[in-house]
C-alpha cells in the first residue's frame, strides 16, 4: 500500500471534455479550490456592499444611501448580521481553508489529488447550497435575520421577538450546512496530509501552511460539534416550537451562548492559522530566508489551537455567568497571547539577515504582521475581564476584531492570491496595479478602524442603528469619526476594482511564467503552471525541508524540496 | 497495487498512498467519528448541565420505559457482536458469510427502531410530547439523532452487505462495523442518562 | 485617560480607567518596540545587489533566545495584567458592598422600567417610584440593582459608570454602582434585542441629595396616591 505510485501514472492527464464536467462537477482539487475561492470572492463583494450600506447609515443617519435607498432599522439589523456571517462563514472559511487547502495541499505534499475527490466535490456542493440559502434568506418575507451573527436566543428563537419568521431559520440552516461542508472538507484535508504525502515528505518537512490548514481543520472539527447540536435545538425552537432556550418553559438562553462561543472563539484561530501559514511561505520566499524556528512555530500553532478551546467565556464576562469564572477565562485568554506573540516574533526574526524583495505578495505578508499586531495588543483590553465590562459590545470590539479578521481574511488572502496566482493560471499579475491596490487597501483600512477604536472608547455601542436618540453619545466629533470611517471604507472598496481588473486581465493577458517564477522551494513549484489534471509530470520525492534558502556554499540561494542532494538545478 | 497500463488515463495516486501505514478509509472513519463525538458530546453535555439545575427532570424521567430501554441496549450490543463476526468473515475473505452477519446486524437495528417507535407512540399518547418539558425535548432530540444514525448505518450496511455478497469491497465491512460500534457506544451513554437516572 | 473621551461618574469607573491605562501603557510599549524592530529589520535587510541572505535556522539555543526572551517578557507582562484585571474585577463585579438602597431594573422590547425605592429607601413599599426610561440616583450613594428581562437578552449599559450587565430572561442578576458626579448621562441597551434595539435610550440623572429628595417628593405623592386608589 505504501509504495510510491509509478511516475508515468500521472504523466499525461486525461482531461475531461465538457465545460460542465470540467469546471462545475469536477473532482479535481484545483478546480474545487478555485470554485471555493471564486465563490468566496463573490460573497466578499456582497459582504462589502452591505458594509457600505450600513456605514453610510451610521455616517449620515436617515438619509437615502446611493445604490440602495433608505435603510430601516430592520434592514440595518439584517445588514450587520449578514455582513458578519457572510464575511466569516462564506468568505474567510471558503477562501482561506477550503480554497487554499484544496488548491495547495495535494500540490505541496506532492500527490495528484485529495484522497477522497468525490467527497471533496460533495463538500463544495453542500457549501454552494448554503450560499444559495443565505442569499435567499435576505429576500424572504420579513427580511433577512437581524439578531446579530451570534444569534442569541430567545431573540433568535422566536419570530415573535425577531420578526423574521423566514430569515432566522434560513440563516441557521445555511450556517449549519456550511459547517457540514467544512467538516467533510476538513476530514479530507487531514486524511490526505496524513496518508498521501510524497515519499520523503516527513512531518517536519511539510510546509507550514499545510500544517496550519490541518491544525485549523482539527480545531474546527473539535469545536463545531456542540454548535451543530445547538443549531438543531435552535432550529426546532424556531420552527416546531420546542423551548430549549426559552426560560419561560425551563430552557436556558445562556446555554446557546456557551455552545456558540465554544465554537466561535476557536473559529477565530481556525481562520487565523491558515493566514499565518501563507505569511510564513511568502516571507521565506521574498526574504530568501529559512523560516526561523520551524518547530517552535509549529508548536505555537498547536498550543494556540489547544488553548483556544478554553477561552470562550471571555465573550460572556457580562452575560450573567458566575463572576468567579471570569477570572479563569481572563487567565486563559491572556495566556493565548503567549504562543500567538511568539509566532509573530519568529516571523519577525525570519526577516533578520534576509534579502527582502518588496514584491506585492511580500507587501501583503508584511502588512499582515504590522496590522495583526494592532489586533493582538487591543485584544488584551478585552481579554482582561474588568476593562471588558466597559468595552464589551462597543466599537472598540468591532475595531479590534477587524484588526484581526481583516489581516486574516483580506490581507492574508491577497498575499495568497498574488503569490500563487502564477501557479493557478500560469501568468503573472501586474506588479504596478498590485502595489496601487495594496496601498489603496491598507491605508484606508486603518482610517476605517482607528476612528472606531476611539468611538468605542468614547462609549458608542455597536449594532445601534442610529445614535440620534443618544444625546451624550452623538457629539459632533464622534459623528465626524463615523464619517471618516465611512469615507475611508468607500475609498477602500473603490480600490478593489483595481484588484478585480488586475486579476481578470492577468488571467488572460499577464506575462506567461514557467513552473517556478519566484524561485521557491516547495513542491507546488515543481509542477507546471498551471498544473494539469494529476498535477506533476513526474511524481516528486522529497529530500529536505521546505525553507532551504540562502544555504551557504551553493550557487543558487534556493534548494527545492524535490531536487536530490547530488543534483544541481538546471540553470534557468 | 495494480495500475492501468494505459498512461493516457489518469490513475489516482493519492488514494493508494498510506504514509502513516493506516488504511486511508479507516483513518477517515475515525475522523468522522471524532467529529460525531463532539456533536453528541455537545448535546449530552448540555443535557447533563441542565439536568443538574432542574431537579424536577428526575420526575419526568421516571416516565420513560426502562424495560424497553434495557431491551434495546441488549439488542444493539448483540447486533454489534454480529458486526464483529461479519468483520471476521470479511478478514477470511468470506463475502457471503460477512453479508449474512451484516444482515443480522441490520435486523438488530430494525428491532431497535421498532421498540423505539413503540415507546415513542406510547409516550406521545400519554401526553409526554416534545413540548411537555425541556427534558422531553432533549429526550426526543437526542434519541432521535441517535435513531437517525441507526437508520443511516442500516442503509450503508445494506449497500456494503450487497457488495460483500459478491465479494467486493470487503474492507468496508470493517469500516461500517466501526461506525456501528460507535452508534452502540452512544446508546450506552443515552440509556443511563434518560432511562436509569431518575 | 478614558476621561479624555467620556466622563467617569462612579467609583468603578475610576478603577476600570486605571486598569485601562495600565494595559494601554504596557501594550503600548510592546507595540512600539515590536513595530520598531519589525520596520527596522525590513529597512536594514532590503534587497541589495550582490548581498546574499544569511542561513539562520533558529533552532539552536543561541538563536532561539531572540524569540524566547521576548516570550518570557510577554509572560511577565501577562501575569501583571492578569493580577490587575482580577483585582479590579473583584471590586467592580464580584463583591457587592453593603448597599444604601436597592433599585430594580426591568428590560423589555424596547424600554427600561426603573423601580426606585422612594424616600423610605425600601423597595416594595407604597412610596416606590416607577419610571420608564429615566433613572434618578443620588450622588455618593451605594446602589444595588436587580436586573431582569421580560423577553429577550438585553444589556444594561451606563458608559459613564463603565457599567454593563446583560439582562437575561428567567434570571435576576445583581450588581452595584456608586455615583461620584452629578449630571445627566445616557443609558443604552448593549445587546442586540430586535427591531427597536436603537430605541432603548434612557436618561440617567445623578442628583445631589437635595435635588433627589425634591424629585422624589414630586413623584412619591403621585405614587402614593396611585397606590391608595388601588387598595
Amino acid at each position: 500500500m505504501s509504495m510510491p505510485a509509478p511516475a508515468h501514472g500521472a504523466a499525461v492527464a486525461h482531461a475531461p471534455e465538457s465545460f460542465w464536467s470540467r469546471y462545475v462537477f469536477s473532482t479535481d482539487h484545483k478546480v474545487i479550490g478555485l470554485q471555493y475561492m471564486f465563490t468566496g470572492m463573490a460573497m466578499a463583494l456582497i459582504g462589502g456592499f452591505m458594509a457600505y450600506v450600513f456605514r453610510m447609515q451610521l455616517a449620515f443617519p436617515g438619509q437615502s444611501v446611493p445604490l440602495y435607498g433608505l435603510v430601516t432599522a430592520r434592514e440595518y439589523n439584517a445588514l450587520i448580521t449578514n455582513h458578519g456571517s457572510i464575511m466569516i462563514f462564506w468568505v474567510s472559511m471558503p477562501v482561506l481553508i477550503a480554497g487554499l487547502g484544496n488548491f495547495l495541499i495535494p500540490l505541496m505534499i506532492g500527490c495528484d489529488d485529495m484522497v477522497f475527490p468525490r467527497l471533496n466535490r460533495l463538500s463544495y456542493q453542500i457549501f454552494f447550497v448554503s450560499v444559495v440559502i443565505i442569499l435567499i434568506s435576505l429576500v424572504v418575507p420579513g427580511g433577512g435575520f437581524g439578531g446579530a451573527w451570534t444569534a442569541y436566543p430567545p431573540l433568535s428563537a422566536s419570530a415573535h421577538y425577531n420578526h423574521t419568521p423566514w430569515g432566522a431559520p434560513l440563516w441557521l440552516l445555511a450556517v449549519a450546512l456550511e459547517f457540514v461542508a467544512f467538516l467533510l472538507g476538513g476530514i479530507n484535508f487531514t486524511v490526505t496530509v496524513m496518508n498521501a504525502r510524497a515519499p520523503g515528505m516527513t512531518a517536519m518537512r511539510i510546509p507550514i501552511v499545510v500544517w496550519m490548514i490541518v491544525i485549523a481543520s482539527l480545531v474546527f472539527m473539535g469545536s463545531v460539534g456542540p454548535l451543530i447540536a445547538g443549531a438543531v435545538m435552535l432550529f426546532l425552537d424556531q420552527t416546531v416550537g420546542t423551548q430549549f432556550f426559552d426560560p419561560k418553559a425551563g430552557g436556558d438562553p445562556l446555554l446557546w451562548q456557551h455552545l456558540f462561543w465554544f465554537f466561535g472563539h476557536p473559529e477565530v484561530y481556525v481562520v487565523l492559522l491558515p493566514a499565518t501559514g501563507v505569511v510564513a511561505e511568502v516571507l521565506t520566499v521574498f526574504a530568501r530566508k529559512k523560516l526561523f524556528a520551524y518547530k517552535t512555530i509549529l508548536g505555537t500553532a498547536i498550543a494556540t489551537g489547544i488553548i483556544s478551546f478554553f477561552v470562550w467565556a471571555h465573550h460572556q464576562f457580562v452575560a450573567g455567568i458566575d463572576p468567579r469564572m471570569a477570572h479563569l477565562f481572563t487567565i486563559t485568554t491572556l495566556l493565548i497571547s503567549i504562543p500567538v506573540a511568539e509566532m509573530l516574533f519568529a516571523f519577525i526574526a525570519t526577516l533578520y539577515g534576509g534579502s527582502i524583495e518588496f514584491a506585492t505578495p511580500m507587501l501583503w505578508a508584511l502588512a499582515f504582521i504590522a496590522e495583526f499586531l494592532i489586533g493582538g495588543v487591543t485584544g488584551i483590553f478585552l481579554g482582561a475581564n474588568a476593562t471588558d465590562i466597559y468595552l464589551h459590545d462597543t466599537y472598540f470590539v468591532v475595531a479590534h476584531f477587524h484588526y484581526t479578521f481583516f489581516p486574516i481574511a483580506i490581507i492574508g488572502t491577497f498575499a495568497a492570491i498574488t503569490y500563487w496566482f502564477p501557479k493557478m493560471f500560469g501568468r503573472r499579475m501586474s506588479e504596478t496595479l498590485g502595489k496601487i491596490h495594496f496601498w489603496g487597501t491598507v491605508i484606508p483600512f486603518n482610517l476605517i478602524f482607528i476612528p472606531l477604536f476611539l468611538t468605542g472608547v468614547a462609549g458608542q455601542h455597536r449594532r445601534i442603528y442610529s445614535y440620534e436618540n443618544f444625546p451624550q453619545l452623538s457629539t459632533p466629533w464622534l459623528n465626524h469619526l463615523a464619517v471618516i470611517a465611512t469615507v475611508a471604507l468607500i475609498v477602500m472598496l473603490a480600490f478593489q476594482v483595481v484588484f478585480l481588473v488586475n486579476f481578470f486581465w492577468s488571467m488572460r493577458h499577464g506575462e506567461e511564467v514557467g513552473a517556478n517564477p519566484w524561485n521557491a522551494n516547495t513542491l507546488e513549484w515543481a509542477a507546471p503552471s498551471p498544473p494539469p489534471h494529476g498535477n506533476f509530470v513526474t511524481m516528486p520525492a522529497v529530500y529536505r525541508g521546505p525553507y532551504e534558502y540562502g544555504v551557504p556554499d551553493r550557487d543558487l540561494d534556493y534548494w527545492p524540496q524535490h531536487v536530490p542532494n547530488q543534483e544541481e538545478l538546471p540553470r534557468a | 497495487m495494480s495500475h492501468a497500463a494505459d498512461v493516457r488515463a489518469h490513475v489516482p495516486i493519492a488514494t493508494g498512498r498510506s504514509a502513516t501505514g493506516i488504511p486511508t478509509a479507516r483513518l477517515a472513519v475515525w475522523w468522522v467519528l471524532a467529529s460525531e463525538i463532539v456533536i453528541f458530546g455537545g448535546l449530552i453535555g448540555s443535557y447533563v448541565m441542565l439536568r443538574l439545575h432542574h431537579p424536577h427532570w428526575a420526575e419526568e424521567a421516571s416516565h420513560t420505559n426502562t424495560v424497553a430501554g434495557a431491551f434495546n441496549t441488549f439488542v444493539l450490543l448483540t447486533s454489534s457482536l454480529a458486526a464483529v463476526l461479519a468483520h471476521q468473515a470479511a478478514e477470511a475473505r468470506n463475502g457471503p458469510r460477512a453479508a449474512r452477519f451484516l444482515g443480522l446486524t441490520i435486523l438488530g437495528g430494525l428491532v431497535f427502531l421498532m421498540v423505539k417507535s413503540f415507546e415513542w407512540s406510547n409516550e406521545i399518547a400519554h401526553g409526554f410530547t416534545i413540548f411537555r418539558d425541556v427534558f422531553w425535548s432533549y429526550y426526543y432530540v437526542t434519541c432521535g439523532l441517535h435513531g437517525l444514525h441507526v437508520i443511516v448505518g442500516m442503509v450503508i450496511m445494506g449497500i456494503v452487505a450487497a457488495d460483500a455478497r459478491r465479494g467486493r469491497n470487503l474492507h468496508r465491512v470493517e469500516l461500517i462495523g466501526i461506525y456501528w460500534h460507535f452508534v452502540d457506544a452512544v446508546w450506552i451513554f443515552l440509556f443511563p442518562l434518560f432511562y436509569i437516572a431518575k | 485617560m478614558l476621561e479624555w473621551l467620556i466622563p467617569a461618574a462612579s467609583t468603578s469607573a475610576d478603577e476600570i480607567d486605571w486598569l485601562f491605562a495600565v494595559i494601554f501603557y504596557t501594550v503600548g510599549v510592546w507595540f512600539v518596540v515590536a513595530q520598531g524592530i519589525f520596520f527596522g529589520l525590513i529597512f536594514k535587510f532590503r534587497r541589495r545587489p550582490g548581498v546574499r541572505s544569511l542561513y539562520v535556522a533558529g533552532e539552536t539555543k543561541d538563536e532561539k533566545r531572540w524569540i524566547s526572551w521576548p516570550h518570557y517578557a510577554v509572560i511577565a507582562c501577562d501575569v501583571v495584567l492578569i493580577a490587575g484585571a482580577i483585582a479590579v474585577w473583584r471590586d467592580v463585579k464580584q463583591v457587592i458592598p453593603p448597599p444604601d438602597e436597592t433599585i430594580r431594573v426591568i428590560a423589555q422590547q424596547w424600554a427600561w422600567t426603573f423601580v426606585h425605592p422612594g424616600p423610605d429607601r425600601q423597595l416594595d413599599t407604597p412610596d416606590d417610584v416607577v419610571t420608564v426610561n429615566e433613572l434618578h440616583v443620588r450622588n455618593g450613594t451605594t446602589y444595588e440593582f436587580e436586573l431582569t428581562s421580560q423577553d429577550v437578552v438585553h444589556s444594561f449599559s451606563i458608559p459613564v459608570f463603565r457599567l454593563k450587565q446583560d439582562a437575561v430572561p428567567g434570571r435576576m442578576i445583581k450588581g452595584w454602582f456608586r455615583p461620584t458626579k452629578t449630571g445627566t448621562f445616557d443609558i443604552a441597551c448593549a445587546e442586540m434585542c430586535g427591531l427597536g434595539h436603537a430605541l432603548m435610550p434612557a436618561a440617567l440623572h445623578i442628583e445631589s441629595a437635595e435635588e433627589h429628595a425634591a424629585w422624589l417628593g414630586e413623584h412619591t405623592a403621585v405614587a402614593a396616591a396611585a397606590a391608595g386608589s388601588r387598595s
